[in-house]
């Protein structure tokens, strides 16, 4: 407490004990102590902590994480869960048998509550055993055996509570029990249990509940032996239940054998799937294939629960690192160290580097090292980064609006932080994300569309004139790499160098790749029937058509660019913009022209990427992802061959020809390849940017003293605008009274009316 | 009273069912179940089946207002509109389209609403009042003229310069407060001081401007004239006549505003992170979650009816010349 609230709580009790004073004071003695206590108060709260802290006071030394979500999260269940921001939190929560290393590079899966990698078994249509090096055409089916570790205990929850007999305590709730339950947390009791082979049975069964819209079930009925009959069998069974028993009504799985899936004994269960697909082992890392629990499911299918937003989908029951406490999606959510936790060790191998930038400084440590991550709603970009800046979040992207003042772009391209966040000692760090953004034409269409020698030179000269390094500089601040091909860098199949660009738009200079001059552009769009952007045959101007769904001001200057872009070759190109579900048909339709599209990747294999180009995946046959509805029989078949290839100077010359295929053929503009920046603040320590890896917050660790004392010195509080505003208020008031006096002394007939 | 109020409300049922339907109407003319399926589905790997399961599920494999293929009453009662309407009549509101029980998130979401807008509103009317009695009694000096220049200054800033100016001022540069953020209990003051702030600041030019003109419009009325030739000090007629009398269409103004209060702010609820229902409503149109938006627009006027037969009975109390019948 400073000294003038010394002297004023000195005053305020020598008013409050002397009547005298008192009673001579009044009128204004009440008046006049009220306003003096309350200054008290104010200036009590005068010492070293800021103001503007949003945190409770109480928390400022805690080890404690900040961070925040900008969108709730829609699903927590983990056969439904599929968006980053709500993988941020299953991520952390649920343990699927495998995981990324979080250091090393290229990306390498590592068990998790595995006892180790599992290699699949391949069986012929007989079922017998065929050598591991077989034909991937003979292979009828591959079948992975995965032994789970013993002694992996649920987090607490009340699901696995039981009372004195051993029964589940909460398993029939009547409606008095439920009357005083209206968050989780108010079930007073809680249990845990061991993690067994079900339980990721169970899992894989519930891929296919009616109910549950798992994203992947259709992906995974063409693999997993028996999973479409099985969604049918179960669609039928629960229309069956829910007649039976209404509101409550729960499916028991347990009851429903699926034919590829086979617990062997309490820690071992078995996967068959129908020939070779071997990406599924990057499948058992997501929370798809994360344990589910019969319990849970029962606990939270009771009457009353949904009403209560209780349910498996808000409160997520696991065996990872952290547990949500607190599920407010609405303003924050919390996780919190799971006290059954089976323990891991922070990695003691990484890349050459690592040491050095101390990411090895905890090898060999238990983790998790946080005790609590705090994620509160932030929904805007402005408040987000000015709080990051005064220390309230730990780590931060960079919009454009901030990019001037965090970011400073050498004139050979260099990246560097500006003098205000080195003050700060904020770290910046650099990824190239594994994902695309490209511009599409759609095949099917008459003009750029086909095989056609002069619809594939259009499309090439496009290719040229569109500089994407121009977009990459005006439009992303240089937060991105020019692709060449599908696969970005990181991914299997991706060639730095000569060997990796595109010859049809690039040449090969000993500064590196080059954009062919748009002369170039000019004679393939000569050649293709439009010279001078005219219709060869009728003159008449080559008009094409864009679509997309960002219309906002924002766009404006985007779609500026690219109009400019296509008029370099005298085409007029026409914006059609519209909302996001008219775009969404167009493309399901197969009407639109030209447009852009992105893909993140699921996992780190040129299989992720390349079958964005495949016939059998196009959007408008097939409903796949395959938006220019592109085919090339060659390349397709050279899909099929690549797909189920380990990664070996094989598979990587298959891609190098299929990447031929699809640069002679141009169905993309290829686009670029998206860079995140990350800045993170100096208490931060051991973050490395790992885009496979979901669960990375475990080995995160903060230097909370660190944090509270730059907290403290960046975030004093400027008081002289509170006395000056006092000060100008009481300015104001004393000519005002005089005007009143005077105005008050005046005759009627003075007063204006 | 009473007759009139029941009257009042009868009317009302009709003109909910008339909102209902062209809440229906506009959002399914911008969103097909189809689209509605894709957007909760996700944007990768979405199947035709799982649209088609999805729409089973959430009661969106219906025909939208007219079923033809049944038969009699059905082929009104057996549509989207009746099923997901129906319940809104007594207030059953349902699950969101993505599994949330929406009366629970209602509940939660509304008192930070509240938090933010009462505040606001209170001090906004007593400083506007206050402001606008000071320019009528200064009217014609110094005092008038730059009272009258500031609100027109103050009126000329757009409501988002309040916000980020005032976040950048008062919570970046001067670290008074923080720049956003919600909490519970007493701990919610000092997230609630910086969005009252500013939403009080930037309705004085308005509000003032406008009380102002109901001040100077009774200031030239005969009684007035009356009061002062019978020697009434200028103080006592301007509090004791001519802002009682001005109450009358300030009442109107304020009254209308209540629902608005319940509705929250979408634009400072947004910025300030204020987990009200403003943000609410909003989430629901961009996520295109159709129950969230019915649920939201009918509250919204339910809110608005009660609040003009609110109206009409203040009219009773601060003049007591009007009788409802």
């Amino acid at each position: 407490m400073n000294t003038g609230a010394h002297i004023i709580i000195i005053v305020v009790h020598a008013l409050a004990n002397s009547s005298t004073t008192l009673t001579m004071l009044m009128p204004l003695a009440g008046v006049l102590r009220h306003a003096i206590v309350v200054a008290c108060i104010v200036l009590s709260a005068c010492d070293d902590r800021p103001w503007n802290r949003p945190y409770p006071a109480e928390d400022a030394d805690r080890n404690i994480l900040y961070s925040l979500f900008q969108e709730r999260p829609k699903h927590l269940d983990p056969a439904r869960s599929y968006s980053s921001n709500e993988v941020t939190f299953t991520g952390q929560i649920y343990e699927p048998p495998l995981q990324y290393d979080y250091l090393k590079r290229p990306y390498e899966l590592i068990p998790l509550t595995a006892e180790a990698v599992p290699a699949p078994r391949y069986l012929d249509s007989s079922g017998q055993q065929l050598p591991a090096a077989v034909d991937a055409d003979e292979i009828a089916f591959s079948v992975y055996d995965i032994t789970i570790r013993p002694g992996i205990m649920y987090q607490p929850h009340p699901a696995f509570a039981r009372d004195q007999q051993g029964k589940l305590r909460y398993r029939q709730l009547d409606a008095e029990e439920l009357a005083s339950i209206h968050v989780l947390g108010d079930f007073k009791e809680t249990g845990s249990r061991e993690l067994v082979a079900n339980d990721y049975i169970y899992q894989i069964k519930r891929l296919a509940h009616p109910q549950i819209h798992s994203p992947i079930l259709g992906l995974m009925s063409e693999y997993i032996v028996g999973l479409e009959d099985y969604s049918r069998t179960l669609a039928s069974a629960h229309e069956k239940t829910i007649a039976d028993e209404g509101d409550g009504a729960f499916l028991d799985l347990d009851k429903f054998p699926l034919e590829g899936v086979e617990v062997i004994d309490r820690y071992r269960y078995r996967i068959k799937i129908h020939g070779k697909y071997p990406q599924l082992l990057y499948w058992l890392a997501m929370p798809f294939f994360a344990p589910g629990r019969h319990a849970a499911d029962r606990f939270y299918s009771q009457a009353g629960m949904q009403q209560r937003n209780i349910t498996l989908d808000w409160y997520p029951v696991g065996t990872g690192p952290y547990m949500l406490t607190v599920n407010n999606p609405n303003r924050q959510m919390v996780l919190e160290t799971n006290p059954n936790f089976h323990g891991e060790v922070y990695p003691s191998e990484g890349m050459p580097g690592d040491r050095e930038a101390g990411l090895l400084d905890d090898a060999g440590k238990p983790v998790p090292f946080i005790d609590k991550v705090v994620f509160s709603l932030e929904k805007e970009t402005i408040p987000y980064w000015n709080k990051f800046l005064q220390g309230y979040y730990d780590t931060s992207g960079i919009s454009s609006d901030s990019f001037d003042q965090a970011i400073n772009i050498g004139n050979s391209g260099e990246v560097s932080l500006t003098d205000s966040m080195l003050t700060q000692g904020i770290d910046l760090s650099t990824a190239v994300s594994t994902s695309i953004f490209y511009t599409g034409f759609n095949m099917l269409d008459p003009v750029v569309g086909g095989n056609t020698e002069a619809a594939r030179k259009l499309r090439l000269a496009l290719s040229i004139a569109i500089n994407i390094e121009e977009n990459i500089s005006i439009f992303l601040n240089g937060r991105g790499i020019p692709a060449q091909g599908a696969i970005p860098p990181g991914i299997f199949g991706y060639e730095e160098g000569e060997a990796g660009i595109n010859l049809h738009v690039y040449d090969w200079t000993p500064q590196g790749a080059v954009r062919k001059p748009l002369e170039v552009a000019k004679r393939l769009l000569a050649e293709a029937g439009y010279p001078e952007g005219r219709d060869i045959n009728s003159g008449k101007p080559l008009v094409l058509y864009f679509d997309t769904p960002a219309t906002g001001p924002d766009a404006k200057a985007r779609l500026d660019w690219l109009m400019k872009q296509f008029a370099k070759l005298n085409i007029q190109l026409v914006i059609r913009g519209t909302d996001y579900n008219r775009f969404q048909e167009k493309m399901l339709k197969g009407t639109a022209q030209i447009f852009q599209w992105g893909w993140n990747a699921d996992y780190p294999d040129p299989e992720n990427f390349l079958f964005l180009l495949y016939g059998p995946n196009s959007k408008v046959e097939h409903n796949g992802e395959n938006a220019s509805n592109y085919v090339n029989e060659k390349f397709d078949s050279l899909f099929d061959q690549m797909k189920d290839m380990e990664n070996g100077p094989q598979r990587k010359a298959v891609i190098r020809e299929m990447m031929d295929i699809a640069r002679y053929d141009a169905p993309w503009i290829w686009g670029y390849f998206p860079k995140q920046f990350t800045l993170r603040h100096v208490w931060l320590k051991n973050s490395k940017p790992n885009l496979m890896a979901n669960n990375a917050l475990k080995y995160k660790r903060i230097e909370p003293q660190l944090r509270k004392q730059l907290q403290q010195q960046w975030n004093q509080p400027v008081r002289w605008p509170l006395y000056l505003l006092a000060g100008l208020l009481l300015i104001a008031l004393v000519p005002a009274w005089i005007s009143y006096r005077r105005q008050q002394g005046m005759s009627a007939i003075q007063v204006k009316h | 009273m009473f007759a009139y109020i029941i009257r009042r409300l009868g009317y009302a049922i009709p003109i909910l069912i008339g909102i209902n339907l062209l809440t229906f109407y506009l959002f399914f003319v911008v969103n097909s179940p189809d689209d509605m399926a894709r957007m909760h589905l996700g944007m990768k790997r979405v199947t035709p089946e799982a649209v088609e399961n999805w729409k089973a599920s959430h009661g969106y494999d219906k025909p939208l207002l007219i079923n033809s293929e049944a038969s009699n009453l059905d082929q009104l009662t057996d549509t989207i509109f009746f099923e997901k309407s129906l319940k809104l009549f007594v207030f059953d509101f349902g699950s969101s389209d993505d599994g949330r029980d929406i009366s629970f998130d209602i509940s939660q979401r509304m008192l930070p609403s509240l938090a933010i807008a009462v505040p606001s509103l209170i001090i906004g009317l007593l400083v506007n009042i206050t402001f606008a009695l000071l320019m009528a009694f200064f009217r014609g000096t110094y005092v008038d003229y730059t009272g009258v220049i500031l609100c027109v200054v103050l009126m000329s800033i757009s409501a988002m310069f309040y916000i980020i100016g005032g976040q950048y001022l008062l919570a970046k540069v001067f670290r008074l407060m923080p720049i956003s953020g919600f909490d519970g209990g007493l701990d919610a003051l000092k997230f609630i001081i910086l969005p009252v702030v500013i939403g009080v600041v930037s309705g004085i030019g308005a509000g003032s401007r406008w009380y102002r003109t109901f001040f100077l419009e009774e200031a030239g009325k005969d009684y007035v004239r009356t009061a002062r030739a019978k020697g009434l000090a200028e103080s006592l007629v301007l509090f004791r006549h001519i802002l009682r009398n001005a109450l009358i269409p300030i009442v109107t103004g304020v009254v209308s505003l209540l629902p608005l209060l319940f509705m929250g702010s979408l634009l400072l609820e947004s910025f300030f992170a204020v987990p009200g229902l403003g943000s609410y409503t909003i989430d629901g149109i961009q996520n295109q979650d159709f129950a969230i938006v019915r649920v939201m627009v009918f509250l919204g006027s339910v809110l608005y009816i009660i609040g003009l037969i609110m109206v009409d009975i203040a009219y009773t109390i601060v003049d007591p010349r009007i009788r409802l019948t």
